[in-house]
């Protein structure tokens, strides 16, 4: 069971500095995206880079500290063996890869550009989502 | 558990100096002063108002400070500019203005040909039909070839004559007139591109979406009903 949360931990960790890296380009920190091609650019650039105002990214950074902190905490021995963080973690994850997947879906039909860092993004939240599927299914 | 959080470590340390590395690179376009040349500029050269698109009597007159190898420039041109220029500049209600303001060439490499490419389409009346051209065929800025032939292609396409276009590119004619509107963005103080001023008032905020120009056009004209065709 701690296995599975743990792997959940690291990749969480991985999405927040992504997620970071793209809201602290929305917000002007960081300067142009390592991108290869101007795709990141013009995603980041759409009208569909915010809602409700708020960077796409912001939400994601959320999404991804709250996967992590559930997963921390499910690790610890207290927590280990009780089933809730589980499906917590496949609520939440899949929560996350329904939005990424609604993202790609635009970058692919409306946008026509590709960013490879919201692609990076969106394997992690997928192998969060069947890590934490493949913990809920194994046996305690 | 010890490696766990060891684990933990090295990841957050790496992304966090990878964090910090990008955020002490330049911003986004964010080059101001710079072109690629540093031609002399003369007072006529410093006298060009910009490609002008719209009635001199329209009430609202929107500067837009472009750079032609800009994804984001080329995004809004072929999405939003198109209402833009049907709903506002057609009307009347919109004076659009566009200044070159090329990006450096360790930015965009080819900006400032692209704006040569531009000027040089614009001494034979052609500028607004090449600056359609250049961003609706925007694939040549993913492209790390010199573009000359294909922006000789768009100009032919748009009834250049080539030959002309040829002479005037080869001997970059208009690097004073770009380098003096380079210039006149960095007082303004363009940060990037597309930069958009409204009366001399910077259009903040990533939001350019069309509904936004026509909402700010509206405000002026009702703040100001003399303003009003």
């Amino acid at each position: 069971m701690s296995l599975h949360r743990q792997t959940v931990a690291v990749l969480a960790l991985v999405g927040i500095a992504i997620a970071t890296y793209l809201w602290l380009h929305a917000i002007g920190v960081v300067g142009a995206l390592k991108c290869g091609t101007g795709g990141c650019e013009i995603v980041q650039a759409s009208t569909y880079a915010r809602l409700l105002g708020i960077p796409v990214a912001f939400y994601g950074v959320v999404g991804y500290v709250a996967l992590f902190g559930l997963s921390v905490a499910a690790s610890q021995p207290a927590l280990v063996s009780r089933r809730w963080p589980t499906r917590w973690l496949v609520a939440l994850s899949g929560t996350g890869l329904a939005f990424t997947l609604y993202l790609t879906s635009l970058e692919m039909f409306v946008i026509h550009a590709w960013c490879r860092w919201c692609l990076a993004s969106a394997a992690v939240i997928t192998a969060i989502f069947v890590t934490s599927l493949a913990g809920f299914f194994r046996k305690s | 558990m010890k490696r766990f959080y060891g684990l933990l470590a090295v990841v957050a340390i790496a992304a966090i100096a990878f964090l910090i590395y990008s955020a002490n690179q330049q911003p986004t376009g964010a080059v101001p002063g710079s072109s690629a040349s540093t031609a002399p500029v003369s007072a006529q050269d410093s006298a060009f108002p910009g490609y002008i698109l719209g009635s001199d009597s329209a009430p609202v007159k929107i500067v837009e400070f472009a750079d032609y190898e800009c994804p984001i420039c080329a995004l809004f041109a072929t999405v939003q500019f198109p209402t833009i220029r049907e709903q506002l500049i057609k009307t009347g209600k919109v004076q659009w203005i566009l200044r070159d303001y090329p990006l450096p060439p360790t930015t965009h490499r080819w900006s400032h040909l692209a704006a040569n490419a531009v000027a040089c389409a614009s001494e034979q009346g052609k500028a607004w039909d090449m600056i359609d051209a250049m961003f609706d065929h925007h694939d040549w800025a993913l492209q790390s070839s010199n573009p000359t032939s294909v922006f000789r292609g768009l100009a032919q396409g748009v009834g250049v004559n080539p030959t002309t276009w040829d002479a005037c590119v080869s001997a970059d004619r208009y690097a004073g007139r770009i380098q003096a509107s380079v210039s006149r963005g960095d007082a303004l103080g363009v940060g990037g591109t597309p930069t958009f001023f409204i009366d001399r008032k910077e259009v903040a905020g990533t939001d350019r979406s069309s509904d936004r120009f026509q909402h700010l056009a509206d405000s002026i004209i009702a703040a100001h009903p003399k303003k009003k065709k």
